[in-house]
C-alpha cells in the first residue's frame, strides 16, 4: 500500500498483478465471442472488445502494446482505455480465466 | 483514418442451467440468401421444405481438403463414400475434382457405374456384398475391400474360376484408445486376425493384394487416432514388405473426419472444436512420411472423407407452420421439416437460423416438426428468434447422411437443387408425388372395388 499525497489509500500492488497475468493457456475461444474453461466446465460470452483484448493477451501482449493497438483503432484515449482494461482484467481475474504463472 | 467507436468490453458467464453453446446463438445472424440466390425465392419457386446444395461449397471444402493432404504428400486421392450422399449431381461434382467412388453395396456399387465411374476407380467396401457383386466388381476390376473371411473364401472361389485376377486389400480394425471401438467390420489388427487374411492372400496365386484399408470411425473429434492407425498400417505394410517382398499400392485410412455441426450434448460448438483439414493431414502423413518406406514404394494415400466434405454444402429451408405454447407455458414453433427429412437431428443440435432479417429478441423455444409426435423434435430448447407462422428458416450444414437416410413419412419427399458456381439453380431430385408413390405399389383385383 502506498499513501498519495491527498490521502488516498490505493492497492498498487493488485495493479502490478495484473500487469503479469497470463490468460490460462487452456482456454477455447471461438471468433464469435465465446469462451470456453475446460478445467470448470464454464462458459462466458464476450462482446467485440472484450474478445479482441482476450485475443491479444493469448497472444502474449502487454499492456503497453495492448493499449497501443486499441486506442489506434478504436476512438479512446489512453486513460480511458486503461480504466476499463483494469476493470475488464479485475473480471477475467475474478473468474479465474487468468493466472499469474504460465 | 476514421476510428471505430469504443464500447467497454465486458465478460459474462453463462447461467447455470442453460447449456453454454446458447452463448454463441444470440445473435442468430439470418441466412437471407445462399451463394447470391435469396432463399425466399427457393422456396417459392421450389416449394416447402427444400433441400438447397451449394455447388460452390462443395468444390471449395474439396479444394481445401485435398490441398490440406497433397500439399504434404506427394500421392493423394479421395474416393467419395457414396453413403454420405449418392444425388448424382452431388457425386459427379466430386469426379469432376478428381474423385473416385467409394461404395458399400450392390445399389451404391451400380449408382457409381451409371454416374460413368470407370470400374477400377470404384472402391467397394462392406461386409455384405453378394455373389453377384462380387462377379461384377471382379470383371470391372474394381478395388474389392474383403471384410471376413467368408468373403475371402468366396473370393478365392471366385478368382480359380475367372480369367481376371481380383485386386483385393483387407479392411482392418485396431484399438485406438477411443470408445466404442468399431470391431465389427474388417480384420482385428491386434489379435493377428489381419496378418492371418494377409498370409492367406499372400499364399493364393489368384488374387492380387493392392492395398490396406481402415475406417477408424465416423465425427472423430481429434486428430490423434488417426496417427495410432496409420502407425498401425504402416506396420502392416512394411511388414508385407519384408516378408514377402510384396509393395502395396494404397493405404486407405477411410473416413471419420468431424464436421462442423455441434454434436448434442457437447459442450460447445463444433465450429471451436472441430479439428480442420490440415490437422488430420499432419497426423497421417506425419506418420506415413516418418515410416521406413522406401521413397519408390511410398503407398498411394486414399481418403474416403464424407461427412467433412459435404456437411456444409447442404441447407435444409422450410417455412414456420404454427407457434403454440406448450401446457406448461413453454414457447413451441412447428416447422414444415422434421426428423424424417433430418435424421442428422437425433445426433446433432442443428443451427436453425430465421430467413429474413429479424430482432435480436430471443425466447427459450422448442422446435417441432409438422406431426406431433412425441420423438419428432428438433430441438427440445433452443434460444430462438421470434419467428411467426409464415417465416422462412434455414438449417445449415446438413448435407451428410440426410439425403441418404431420410425417410418418406406421412409427407413426401421434397425437391432438391443445386446452386451452379454461376448461382443457376438446378433440381437435382424431383420432390415425391402420389403418383410416385403408388407407382411402386399393387393392389390385387379382389381389393380395388369396396
Ligand atoms: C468404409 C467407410 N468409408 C467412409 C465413410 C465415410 O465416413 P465419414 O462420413 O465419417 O467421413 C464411412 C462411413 O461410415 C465408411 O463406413
Amino acid at each position: 500500500m502506498i499513501r498519495h499525497g491527498h490521502g488516498i489509500t490505493c492497492d498498487v500492488h493488485i495493479y502490478e498483478k495484473i500487469k503479469q497475468m497470463k490468460l490460462k493457456k487452456s482456454l477455447a475461444i471461438s471468433e464469435t465471442g465465446f469462451v470456453f474453461d475446460p478445467s470448470t466446465g464454464d462458459s462466458y460470452t464476450v462482446n467485440p472488445i472484450g474478445l479482441e483484448i482476450i485475443q491479444l493477451l493469448k497472444v502474449g501482449k502487454n499492456l503497453k502494446s495492448i493499449t497501443k493497438i486499441m486506442t489506434q483503432t478504436y476512438d479512446v484515449d489512453h486513460n480511458t482505455f486503461e480504466r476499463y482494461y483494469y476493470d475488464f482484467l479485475g473480471m477475467l481475474k475474478q473468474m479465474q480465466l487468468v493466472t499469474l504463472d504460465d | 483514418m476514421n476510428k471505430k467507436p469504443f464500447e467497454r468490453p465486458v465478460i459474462k458467464k453463462v447461467t447455470a442451467g442453460m447449456p453454454s453453446k446458447f452463448g454463441l446463438q444470440v445473435h442468430h445472424e439470418p441466412i437471407t440468401e445462399i451463394d447470391g440466390v435469396p432463399v425466399q425465392s427457393l422456396l417459392d419457386q421450389f416449394g416447402s421444405p427444400l433441400f438447397i446444395y451449394s455447388e460452390k461449397t462443395i468444390r471449395n471444402t474439396y479444394k481445401e481438403a485435398y490441398r490440406a493432404f497433397s500439399s504434404r504428400y506427394p500421392n493423394v486421392l479421395f474416393s467419395w463414400s457414396y453413403k454420405t450422399n449418392y444425388l448424382n449431381a452431388i457425386c459427379n461434382t466430386f469426379h469432376q475434382e478428381g474423385s473416385w467412388a467409394e461404395v458399400v453395396s450392390g445399389f451404391e456399387y451400380k449408382k457409381a457405374l451409371a454416374n460413368g465411374v470407370k470400374g477400377d476407380q470404384i472402391i467397394f467396401n462392406g461386409p455384405q456384398k453378394t455373389r453377384n457383386d462380387l462377379l461384377l466388381a471382379v470383371k470391372n476390376e474394381s478395388l474389392i475391400h474383403i471384410d471376413h473371411f467368408d468373403e475371402l473364401y468366396e473370393l478365392i472361389e471366385i478368382s480359380k474360376e475367372s480369367d481376371f485376377k481380383p485386386k483385393v486389400a483387407i479392411r482392418i480394425n485396431m484399438d485406438i484408445g477411443i470408445y466404442p471401438a468399431w470391431d465389427r467390420f474388417g480384420f482385428n489388427y491386434e489379435n493377428g486376425e489381419a496378418w492371418d487374411a494377409l498370409n492367406r492372400i499372400m499364399h493364393c496365386k489368384t488374387l492380387e493384394l493392392t492395398g490396406l484399408h481402415t475406417h477408424i470411425g465416423t465425427y472423430i473429434m481429434s486428430a490423434e487416432p488417426y496417427k495410432v492407425a496409420a502407425t498401425k498400417m504402416s506396420d502392416l505394410a512394411l511388414g508385407l514388405a519384408r516378408k514377402y517382398n510384396h509393395h502395396i499400392l494404397y493405404i486407405d485410412m477411410g473416413g471419420g473426419f468431424a464436421s462442423k455441426n455441434t454434436l448434442k450434448g457437447g459442450y460447445y460448438p463444433g465450429t471451436d472444436t472441430t479439428p480442420s483439414f490440415d490437422d488430420y493431414a499432419e497426423a497421417i502423413v506425419s506418420v506415413l512420411m516418418k515410416a521406413e518406406f522406401q521413397p519408390d514404394h511410398l503407398p498411394l494415400l486414399i481418403l474416403e472423407t464424407g461427412r467433412a466434405l459435404i456437411d456444409d454444402a447442404g441447407y435444409l429451408a422450410g417455412t414456420v407452420v404454427a407457434n403454440k405454447r406448450l401446457a406448461d407455458g413453454q414457447r413451441a414453433s412447428i416447422l414444415d421439416a422434421g426428423v424424417n427429412l433430418l435424421f442428422t437431428s437425433f445426433w446433432y443440435d442443428h443451427d436453425i437460423r430465421p430467413a429474413k432479417p429479424m430482432s435480436d429478441q430471443t425466447e427459450e423455444t422448442a422446435i417441432f416438426f409438422l406431426f406431433f409426435m412425441n420423438i419428432d423434435v428438433i430441438r427440445k430448447n433452443t434460444i430462438f428468434p421470434l419467428l411467426k407462422k409464415g417465416d422462412p428458416f434455414v438449417i445449415q450444414r446438413v448435407g451428410a447422411y440426410n439425403n441418404t437416410q431420410w425417410m418418406q413419412f406421412i409427407t413426401m419427399r421434397p425437391n432438391v437443387v443445386l446452386i451452379d458456381m454461376n448461382s443457376d439453380v438446378h433440381v437435382i431430385r424431383k420432390e415425391e408425388t402420389v403418383d410416385t408413390m403408388n407407382q411402386l405399389e399393387a393392389t390385387p383385383e379382389h381389393l380395388k372395388v369396396f
